[in-house]
C-alpha cells in the first residue's frame, strides 16, 4: 500500500495554488484530484446509505397521534414518541416469532449450505475428479436466476397437482408429501435459498483453494498424506477467510429473508404477513399504513444484523488467534 | 495486502486440471456424488424448459419432467401480446435498470477505488471503512426509508427511484481499490504526468484500461445485484409500465385467479428472462473467479 512521496508532491502544489487563488471569486476552485474522483460516488453514497439510515432512525421515534376518535380528517398529527415504537416492537409477539423463525432458519440452513459448498469446492479442487468444468457450470447456474424467479419456479415444484416431485413421491409410496405445511414450509424456503446460493459460495471457496500455492501440499502428497488429510489439515484452514466471508454474507441474507416467503405466500396460507421481520416491515409500511412502526422494525433488524455479523467475525477471529 | 486479483497461476491450474485422474474407488464415488448434486441443481431448470412448451391445461395434467402437447408457439404469441405487450417493456426496463445502472456504478466505484488506492490524503482509511460498512447494511432496511425520502421529492414511481440507488456499489469500491493497489503501477501514473496529462485524462485513458479486468468483475456483480433486487422496485413502483421483469412476473404470479393462462406465460417468461443472463454469466465465469479471489483471500 505504498504511495510514493512524488504523489504527495503532486497533490501539494495544487493545494498551495488553491490558497493563493482562493480570494478570486470568478476562478473555479481547484479541488485536489482525489476529491474529484471520490465526490461523485461519495455524494450518491451519502444520499442512499447514511441518509436513509438516519431518516429511518428519526422516523422510528415518531408516531401518529389521533385526537378524538380519529374519524374526521385532520384530527391526527405526528408526534414524538420516544422509544415507544421500540418497546412495542420487542413486545410484539408476531415480530418475536418472525425473528425466532429466521434465526432457526439461519442456524440450520447456513451451516448446511456452507458445508455443502465446501465439500463441492474441495471435490472440484481435488485431483481425483473429472468433468470439473461441467460441474462448476452446473452448480453455479442457479445463481444466474433471480431470487423471485427461483422462488416462483420452486413454488410450482411444491404445489400439489402441479409438482412432478409431489406426484413422484406419491408414486413410490411416500403418501401425500406436503412441502407447504405449517412446519415444512420453512424448510421448503431453506431449500430454495440453498439451491440458489450453494454454487455461489462454492465458487468463493473454490477461488480461495485455487489461490493456495501448489507446493504447499505437493510435499504432503509426496509424503503420502491422503486427500482427506490434505483437505482438513491444509486446504480448509487456508480458505478460512473465504468461509468467514460466505458466513457473513449468509447471515445478512438470512435476516433479510423476503422474496421467497413473499412468493410462497401466494400459494399457501401457512406463510403469514408477519412470517419474517422483513415481510412484517413491508406489510406494516404498505398495507397497514404504519411507516413509523415499520421504520422501528427496519432499524432493529439492521442493528441486529450488524451485531450478529460483527459478533460472528469477532468470535471467528478470537478462535483463529487462539489456535 | 495479500489479495491477488489476477488469474490463477498457471502452474496450479496445470496440476489441478491436467492429466487424467486415475480410476480409484474414491474418484468414482466422488464423481457419482457430484452427478447427483448436478441433478439437484439442474432439475428445476429442466422443468422450466419442459414446462414452457406446455399450455396451461397440459401443465397440470401431464408428467412434469417430460414433454407433452407442444404449445410453445402459442405460449410465445400469448406472452408477447398479453396486456398490450407489456412483457417486452419489462425486459427493456430490466436492461435499463441493470445495464445502465451497472455501467454507472462501475465507473463511479472505479474512480472512488482508484482514488483510495493511489492518492494519500488525511482520513483515507476512515473514508474507506465508512464505505465498506455500507456492504454490511441490509438493502431492505434501506428501501423503506428511501421510499419515504423519495416521496418527499416526488421521485417515487419513476425510473429514477430504482436507477439512482442502484448506481452505488460499496463492494465495487472495495474491489477497485484492491485491484488498483496491486495492478496500477505508480511509474505509469508518473510517466503520464510528466507527459503533461491531467489527472482526469490519465484516469480516462490509462487507468481505466489497466483496471479493465476488475471493472468487468464489478460490472457483473452489480448487474446481478440490481437484477436480483426485488424489494426496491416492489417498494418504489406502482406503474406496471416501469416494472423490471422480476416484479412483472411476480405480479402475474398473483393473478392466476383472474387469468389462468398466465401460468404458462409466467413459466415461459421466467425462462426467456433468465436465458441471456445465464449464458452471459457462464461464459464470463473467469471474471467471477478473479473477483471472488480478491474478496476471499485474507487481506
Amino acid at each position: 500500500m505504498a504511495v510514493s512521496n512524488d504523489q504527495l508532491a503532486v497533490v501539494a502544489p495544487g493545494r498551495g495554488r488553491e490558497v493563493l487563488t482562493g480570494g478570486a471569486p470568478r476562478r473555479r476552485r481547484r479541488l485536489p484530484p482525489h476529491v474529484k474522483f471520490l465526490a461523485p460516488f461519495g455524494v450518491l453514497f451519502t444520499l442512499f446509505f447514511p441518509l436513509p439510515i438516519g431518516y429511518a432512525v428519526y422516523e422510528s421515534f415518531l408516531k401518529v397521534h389521533s385526537s378524538g376518535l380519529g374519524l374526521t380528517p385532520g384530527s391526527t398529527s405526528t408526534v414524538f414518541a420516544g422509544f415507544s415504537n421500540y418497546s412495542q416492537v420487542f413486545a410484539d409477539s408476531s415480530f418475536i416469532n418472525g425473528l425466532g423463525r429466521v434465526l432457526l432458519f439461519g442456524v440450520v440452513q447456513i451451516p448446511v449450505m456452507l458445508v455443502f459448498a465446501t465439500v463441492l469446492a474441495l471435490l472440484l479442487d481435488s485431483v481425483v475428479v473429472r468433468f470439473k468444468r461441467f460441474f462448476r457450470l452446473a452448480f453455479f447456474l442457479p445463481y444466474g436466476i433471480p431470487g423471485v424467479i427461483a422462488a416462483i419456479l420452486w413454488s410450482f415444484l411444491y404445489l400439489p397437482g402441479l409438482s412432478p416431485i409431489v406426484s413422484a413421491l406419491h408414486g413410490v409410496g411416500f403418501g401425500s408429501v406436503s412441502f407447504l405445511g405449517s412446519r415444512s414450509v420453512l424448510w421448503s424456503i431453506a431449500n430454495i435459498v440453498t439451491w440458489e446460493w450453494t454454487g455461489y459460495n462454492m465458487l468463493i471457496i473454490y477461488a480461495g483453494l485455487q489461490a493456495i500455492p501448489a507446493d504447499l501440499f505437493e510435499a504432503g502428497r509426496i509424503d503420502g498424506a491422503s486427500e482427506w488429510k490434505l483437505a482438513t489439515r491444509i486446504k480448509i484452514p487456508m480458505v478460512s477467510g473465504a468461509l468467514v466471508l460466505t458466513g457473513i454474507f449468509s447471515i445478512i441474507g438470512t435476516l433479510q429473508l423476503f422474496s421467497e416467503p413473499e412468493v410462497l405466500r401466494s400459494i399457501t396460507t401457512n406463510v403469514s404477513t408477519t412470517y419474517t421481520p422483513n415481510v412484517m416491515a413491508y406489510t406494516q409500511a404498505f398495507t397497514d399504513d404504519n411507516p413509523y412502526y415499520a421504520a422501528a422494525i427496519a432499524v432493529v433488524l439492521a442493528v441486529g444484523t450488524f451485531i450478529l455479523s460483527f459478533g460472528f467475525l469477532k468470535i471467528v477471529q478470537r478462535r483463529g488467534a487462539a489456535s | 495486502m495479500a489479495a491477488q486479483a489476477g488469474p490463477v497461476p498457471a502452474t496450479r491450474r496445470a496440476v489441478a486440471d491436467g492429466g487424467r485422474p486415475p480410476f480409484t474407488r474414491g474418484s468414482v464415488l466422488a464423481v457419482t456424488f457430484l452427478f447427483v448434486c448436478t441433478i439437484y441443481f439442474l432439475l428445476p431448470a429442466w422443468w422450466l424448459v419442459v414446462s414452457s412448451t406446455k399450455g396451461p391445461s397440459t401443465l397440470y395434467s401431464s408428467e412434469g419432467f417430460w414433454f407433452s402437447h407442444f404449445d410453445l408457439l402459442s405460449n410465445l404469441t400469448g406472452l408477447f401480446q398479453y396486456d398490450g405487450g407489456v412483457y417486452v417493456r419489462w425486459l427493456l426496463n430490466t436492461v435499463l435498470y441493470a445495464g445502465v445502472g451497472a455501467v454507472c456504478a462501475t465507473l463511479l466505484a472505479g474512480a472512488a477505488g482508484f482514488a483510495l488506492a493511489k492518492y494519500k490524503f488525511r482520513g483515507r482509511e476512515l473514508v474507506f471503512s465508512f464505505i465498506l460498512g455500507g456492504v454490511l447494511v441490509p438493502g431492505t432496511a434501506l428501501a423503506l426509508p428511501l421510499y419515504l425520502l423519495m416521496s418527499k421529492v416526488n421521485l417515487t414511481n419513476t425510473y429514477w427511484s430504482v436507477l439512482l440507488p442502484s448506481v452505488v456499489s460499496p463492494f465495487g469500491v472495495y474491489l477497485a481499490r484492491v485491484y488498483a493497489t496491486s495492478s496500477v503501477p505508480d511509474e505509469l501514473l508518473e510517466a503520464a504526468r510528466v507527459d503533461g496529462a491531467g489527472e482526469g485524462r490519465i484516469f480516462a485513458t490509462v487507468v481505466l484500461r489497466v483496471m479493465s479486468p476488475a471493472l468487468v468483475t464489478m460490472f457483473l456483480f452489480q448487474f446481478v445485484a440490481i437484477w436480483n433486487n426485488f424489494f426496491l422496485p416492489l417498494v418504489m413502483l406502482s406503474n406496471t409500465n416501469l416494472y423490471p421483469v422480476t416484479l412483472g412476473l411476480y405480479s402475474w404470479n398473483n393473478q392466476y385467479g383472474q387469468a389462468p393462462q398466465l401460468v404458462s406465460y409466467v413459466v415461459l417468461g421466467s425462462l426467456i428472462s433468465v436465458v441471456p443472463l445465464v449464458v452471459a454469466f457462464l461464459s464470463l465465469q473467469r471474471f467471477w473467479r478473479s473477483g471472488l479471489t480478491a474478496g476471499s483471500v485474507k487481506t
